[in-house]
């Protein structure tokens, strides 16, 4: 394998690839990105069993053939290459070497045999539908936040996507949630999408397939089965590995009597909790929401701390009643609304509240309560 | 020397005397020079379980006693005939059969013992709220400050609570006095049964100066094993080494023993110390290696641990099992629930999980469940958003609750507790 590529073409596609890589490895090969070069282009891939990613670029092909080298070492290299440089990669007559030169710079870099990286079996993929780049850009970042991280629930800790009937409306629907807040998030069922199993998407696929897209906007190729998802796009495909189980019937959760309605205007609202919730201790993050027809109280105290209160003027003609909530919580749900206007739905101080964007029916979000 | 007549309770003369009381003729005296000074005390029931079960069997008064596990299992206690023919407490049950063939043989009944526990500790309660139960049968009393109130030494109402528990409870205690806690138990084990023993400030250093430093309280096999390859061994080495050193080289360890071995122990009495973690466990009559089997032994420890939590009015936030395998290992795996809880069935799914992952084909002799991370059950068993059965399981558990509040513990009990006929 011989073959010469611009240096800020491979730093880009090696800095899409290595982030797949773990940083510890108890499998050597893992650690290595495998570089495939015919056609004029060279193919990188890495996973880490779970998920994986290729990705194609041009380049000027010498000799075709295949290498493995170690990933992070490799995107190192490149990364400190002075910018306009000519990457030129080979590997030894012998295999054992895959030399890196540029200008005056040269590395020797060790190893793994090619026919050791893991091949990619997808398997069968009967599902395909189209996704713009917008679209799963909403989907992601108006549920990813509420993934949870608790191990023993692994089945929270993704994104669940299915597709969902009310009537003649049909939707494909993003869930997450970590128990204590839920968010969901809804978009006309594209094409082809009719029939898709419900998927747990891992959270590191989300994070990745997020990170690439940021500056990609045409349309996505989902391809999915009930125990892998794909994405294709651009030269980069990503396919993982789903969660294995089964979310829960959230629908349940969802509060669906909540009489006492507060809208806000999101900055305001946003900006105070924000500064209010300085005072909250580290750990509770609590705030407290005191409501009387037309006013909002914002208030935190702390025993170390001392106290911080802020009024605002809202909409609200319910009883007057008092409520706490993860500050946290709050201004998530709040960065995440387009509009001007956030409006709570509200039973009493313990039971879960509603919360969305006034302007938007896509999202919604469900938080607890906390004691205050 | 300030002394008197464990018997009968009478001052001694401070001079002369034949070694026995001049009233009652009793040998059973109490002579020291600080008698009156010390106040930390620590009661010790002499082979409790046993005690409890001649008490109660006046037939087995004169025979060799051991309280032990069915089917095989471990002696829990041997009585102190028991104990001449070399039956110890944790031996396996066959070999202290070999030792003791002729002795009799009862499986322990923990609710009979608790009872008695109890009563003892009321009967200390009344001597002062400083009372630190250990376990069941141990504990320190903190005895400062009572003489004016019982109108004598502390020495003397400890004697006089050894007295009442021997006549109102039935069983025999040890009486350890001294100047702090890590004495006291050290004095109440010198003389069992029946004992009373005294470590005064002044013979403190050269009473602990030759015994082994594993004696000390946290001590244990690692550290022991640490301190002999440096060739420390006993009190009195440690007694002559620099804090500077010690802690240098043993760190936080270092200044624990510089201080007990010279008996400086700075730990208060204290009363009631509010439970760290609520905890059930069950030795099997046999091993038992599949998950189902472990499982449906698991259930009714989070029902007790469960009921346990609701009668503190405690919620916690971790659960740990603890398995033995019959090869006498010890596995304990924990984890932190997502919202404190109350609950039997939160506990169950909880260590059901860990279970899970444990149970692949070991046999196993024993198996426990607890629950830590103890808080105020005001924030327990919220709405999850992540389990939309949380609520409906916890209304059923309430609805059991209140039936056997009313009915009795078996008047409700779940499916998963019947078990199938073997």
């Amino acid at each position: 394998m011989k073959l010469t590529i611009e240096r800020t073409l491979l730093l880009k596609a090696l800095g899409h690839v290595q982030s797949v890589v773990e940083r510890r490895n108890t499998i050597p090969i893992l650690s290595n990105v495998l570089a495939e070069a015919k056609d004029g282009q060279l193919g990188l891939t890495a996973t880490d069993m779970d998920l994986a990613v290729v990705e194609k670029v041009a380049a000027d092909i010498t000799a075709p053939g295949a290498a493995t080298v170690p990933a992070h070492t490799l995107y190192d290299i490149v990364r400190k290459l002075p910018e306009g440089a000519q990457v030129q990669i080979e590997l030894a007559a012998d295999g054992q070497q895959v030399t890196v030169k540029a200008g005056r710079s040269r590395f020797a870099l060790a190893t793994l045999p090619k026919e050791d990286f893991p091949a990619i079996h997808a398997g069968d993929l009967p599902h395909k539908f189209p996704l713009s780049a917008a679209d799963l850009k909403g989907l992601i970042d108006r549920t990813k936040f509420a993934i949870s991280t608790e191990e023993t629930r692994y089945y929270l800790n993704g994104i669940y996507m299915h597709a969902y009937a009310a009537g003649k409306q049909t939707s494909l629907r993003a869930v997450a949630t970590d128990g204590h807040r839920l968010a969901r998030v809804e978009m006309p069922l594209p094409e082809g999408a009719e029939g898709i199993p419900g998927v747990i998407v891992p959270r590191k696929m989300v994070n990745e397939v997020r990170k690439l897209i940021e500056d990609f906007d045409g349309a996505i190729d989902v391809s999915l089965s009930d125990s892998r998802i794909r994405f294709a796009f651009a030269d980069i495909v990503l396919t993982s590995k789903l969660i294995d189980g089964s979310f829960p019937d959230y629908q349940r959760v969802i509060p669906t009597a909540n009489d006492k309605i507060l809208e806000v205007d999101r900055k305001e609202f946003r900006d105070a909790v924000d500064r209010v919730s300085t005072i909250s201790s580290e750990k509770s993050r609590a705030v407290k929401l005191s409501l009387k027809p037309g006013i909002l109280t914002l208030s935190a105290t702390s025993a170390e701390n001392g106290s911080a209160s802020e009024e605002l003027e809202v909409k609200y003609d319910g009883q007057a009643m008092e409520i706490g909530f993860n500050s946290k919580y709050l201004l998530d749900v709040a960065d995440e609304i387009e509009g001007d206007g956030l409006e709570l739905k509200l039973a009493d101080s313990v039971a879960p509240t509603l919360l969305r964007d006034m302007a938007d029916a896509q999202a919604l979000y469900v938080l607890m309560p906390m004691r205050v | 020397m300030a002394g008197f007549c464990r018997e009968c309770e009478a001052i001694l003369p401070e001079k002369g005397g034949d070694g026995r009381c001049p009233h009652c003729r009793s040998p059973r005296l109490l002579v020291h020079a600080e008698l009156h000074e010390l106040a930390i005390g620590h009661i010790d029931c002499d082979a409790f379980y046993a005690a409890v079960e001649k008490r109660d069997r006046p037939d087995l008064r004169d025979k060799p006693l051991i309280i032990g596990g069915g089917h095989r299992g471990v002696v829990s206690t041997a009585c102190y005939i028991a104990r001449l023919s070399g039956v110890r407490s944790a031996m396996p049950m066959f070999q202290a059969r070999k030792l003791c063939p002729e002795a009799v043989v009862l499986p322990p009944d923990m609710e009979k013992y608790r009872q008695a526990g109890r009563q003892i500790r009321q009967l200390m309660g009344e001597l002062t709220p400083l009372v630190e139960p250990i376990s069941i049968d141990e504990a320190f009393l903190d005895l400062t400050g009572t003489e004016s109130l019982h109108r004598m030494s502390p020495a003397r109402s400890l004697n006089r609570l050894a007295r009442r528990i021997e006549s109102e409870i039935g069983v025999t205690v040890s009486v350890g006095l001294s100047h702090n806690k890590f004495l006291a138990k050290l004095a109440s084990d010198l003389d069992k049964p029946r004992g009373f023993s005294i470590i005064g400030r002044t013979e403190t250093l050269s009473f602990l100066a030759p015994r082994p430093v594993g004696q000390i309280w946290g001590i244990g096999r690692v550290s022991r094993e640490a301190l002999a390859r440096d060739g420390i061994v006993t009190m009195a080495q440690v007694q002559e080494m620099p804090l500077d050193y010690l802690v240098e080289r043993f760190g936080q360890m270092g200044t624990h023993i510089w201080h007990l071995s010279r008996g400086l122990d700075a730990r208060r009495v204290e009363p009631d110390s509010a439970a760290k973690s609520i905890s059930a466990e069950t030795t099997f009559d046999r091993d038992i290696a599949d998950l189902s089997s472990l499982a449906a032994e698991l259930w009714p420890l989070c029902e007790k641990v469960a009921e346990r939590l609701k009668a503190a009015t405690l919620a916690g936030g971790v659960v740990h099992i603890k398995l033995k395998t019959a090869g006498f290992r010890l596995i304990t795996r924990q984890s932190r629930l997502s919202a404190p809880t109350q609950l039997a069935e939160t506990i169950y799914r909880a260590g059901h999980a860990l279970l899970e992952k444990e149970a692949k084909g070991d046999w196993f002799r024993l198996i426990g469940i607890g629950i830590d991370a103890l808080q105020d059950p005001r924030d327990a068993d919220p709405i999850d958003l992540g389990d939309p059965d949380s609520q409906r399981r916890r209304k059923v558990e309430e609805a059991m609750d209140s039936v056997r509040a009313k009915l009795g513990h078996d008047a409700i009990i779940k499916g998963r507790s019947l078990k199938p006929n073997r």
